[in-house]
């Protein structure tokens, strides 16, 4: 069943198109890997689907209800939730108030502080420590777990390994691996690898245009690298075989 | 004992600087926008319990419990009508806007009120008067203590609201990064308008008091700006104990300068205001306060 659909979604900076048209339909329980150069479109996108950036055209779904007009705040408490580029948390506050900031508006769920605790076990000693003395891998867990304190039912995260070290960069990984089975996730990554290995399914962007939609399994890294530079026929091939996807 | 006496009555006037601060504090707090339109709101608090307790026979201090829920909802009014709106047009728009209501609000009291002095002294009754003789040259008046336990009560309940409570923890989250508050669910404008609100409210307060110890006419808000804004700046923007303490240090530099001439009373207060400035954090505070 669908749970989230975006169609012929648009959405500028200014006057210059940063995502065009582009739709997806997102299965409950589904993890959509969403990769693309730098400039491609992907945090506008995530962005627009989280309500923190306007939408030119198209429609944002979720389970059916029409949410492109709905602001960020209330898209939350509807279940969809965004960890932003850079973490964004509130650098003044500890790491439990960050988690608990997020939990009041969100919906009912399993997730709660000694939930998200338990599921990153590093921040259990640091969480009467602001957010600003944070390492990056310590703050981008922090991230994660203030966004599941919402209890989403569409988790986005946009570059989560951007800026940390690798050691920091498994630990975030080893933390969403052991997210609920059914979690619906959408990940902007550009470490293909990583990207590949944690969805279920791959969209690359380029240009704002989604140029290849394919299962993750069965796509190959050359595929998507071509897709991802633009490369020529495989990439329109690629696009076509996105449109009989959806 | 003269010299204790000085710094006592400094302590005591500046509670109601740092009552008249409060606000102020607040609104740069968690907007990053300074409304000059403070003092006039004050003003505004002070002509209401006028009439409230003109018109009810009552005591001003019960009349100002009839008067703050009304400064209450008209803050939280004033903010969704004007000053929400204002925050969209860049960090000078809400300093136009609320000057411009500063001056609305001056001449309007005037047309309805008439320019006359007026105080609520008298109608307080003895405890404006009242004081407690500890010598010859110290005695401390029952209303400045009044003055001083509200101040502590209002700015340390505000830091208590702000530091351990929910919607406390939403408005210190807003205030450090409204975008990504509004991504865990918080209403950021909604958070503004009540920040808005209460400031109001507070500055109602400090109006009354301002009436009850001494006298109020249409345009006496921007001088209790001026002052209100010193104490803010002296304790630090956005820090509600740093503004108690703000309202004290200008309060005990006026009695101090005016002790030593009476002329150097305001003197006094703006000198230690002027210092705070070019010190390092003044700095960093100007900094600060013209970041988009």
């Amino acid at each position: 069943m669908t749970l989230l659909a975006v169609d012929g979604l648009e959405a500028r900076h200014g006057l210059l198109p940063a995502v065009r048209g582009v739709s997806l339909a997102l299965r409950e329980g589904e993890r959509l890997a969403l990769v693309g150069a730098n400039g491609a479109g992907k945090t506008t996108l995530l962005r627009a689907i989280a309500g923190a950036h306007p939408v030119a055209t198209g429609t944002v779904r979720l389970d059916g209800a029409d949410v492109t007009a709905a602001p960020a705040h209330r898209r939350v408490a509807l279940g969809i939730a965004l960890v932003p580029e850079g973490r964004r948390l509130f650098p003044d506050m500890t790491v439990l108030d960050n988690l608990r900031v997020a939990a009041r508006h969100g919906r009912p769920g399993p997730w709660s502080v000694d939930a998200v605790l338990d599921a990153f076990p590093l921040l259990r000693p640091l969480r009467h420590r602001r957010a600003a003395a944070l390492s990056g891998g310590e703050q981008q867990a922090t991230a994660i777990g203030r966004a599941l304190m919402t209890n989403p039912r569409v988790l986005l995260l946009d570059e989560v390994s951007l800026g940390l070290a690798p050691q920091a960069v498994d630990a975030v990984y080893a933390s969403l691996a052991r997210l609920p089975a059914g979690a619906t996730v959408i990940l902007v990554e550009q470490d293909l690898g990583r990207g590949l290995a944690f969805a279920d399914r791959v969209i690359c962007l380029l240009e704002g245009r989604a140029v290849l939609d394919a299962p993750a399994a069965s796509v190959t890294r050359e595929q998507v690298t071509e897709a991802y530079f633009g490369l020529g026929g495989l990439a329109a091939a690629g696009a076509e075989g996105a449109q009989g996807t959806r | 004992m003269i010299w204790v006496s000085v710094v006592i009555q400094g302590v005591l006037l500046g509670a109601v600087y740092a009552l008249f601060a409060c606000g102020l504090s607040l609104m740069f707090g968690v907007m990053r926008i300074i409304n000059l339109a403070h003092g006039d709101l004050a003003v505004i608090g002070a002509y209401l319990v006028w009439v409230v307790a003109d018109r009810a026979h009552v005591s001003p201090f019960v009349a100002l419990v009839a008067v703050l829920p009304v400064m209450l909802i008209a803050g939280y009014a004033l903010h969704v009508a004007l000053i929400g709106r204002s925050l969209r047009g860049g960090p000078l728009t809400p300093l136009l806007t609320t000057f411009g209501l500063g001056i609305v609000i001056q001449n309007a009291l005037q047309e309805v009120f008439s320019p006359d002095v007026r105080s609520l002294g008298a109608a307080a009754g003895p405890i404006a008067t009242w004081s407690w003789r500890i010598s010859d040259a110290l005695a401390i008046s029952w209303l400045g203590i009044v003055i001083l336990a509200v101040a502590v009560v209002v700015l340390g309940g505000l830091e208590l609201f702000l530091r351990w409570t929910a919607p406390g923890r939403e408005m210190r989250a807003t205030a450090q990064d409204p975008d990504a508050a509004e991504l865990v669910g918080i209403d950021a404008r909604a958070v503004y308008a009540r920040a808005t609100a209460i400031a109001i409210a507070t500055s109602g307060l400090a109006g009354a008091f301002l009436a009850i110890r001494s006298t109020f006419e249409p345009g006496s808000g921007p001088t209790q700006l001026i002052f209100g804004f010193e104490a803010v700046v002296i304790g630090g923007f956005g820090s509600l104990w740093g503004t108690l303490l703000g309202g004290i240090v200008l309060g005990v530099a006026q009695t101090i300068g005016g002790h030593l001439d009476p002329q150097w009373a305001l003197l006094a207060g703006h000198l230690v205001f002027l210092a705070v400035l070019a010190s390092p954090r003044g700095r960093t505070l100007a900094a600060r306060t013209v970041q988009p």
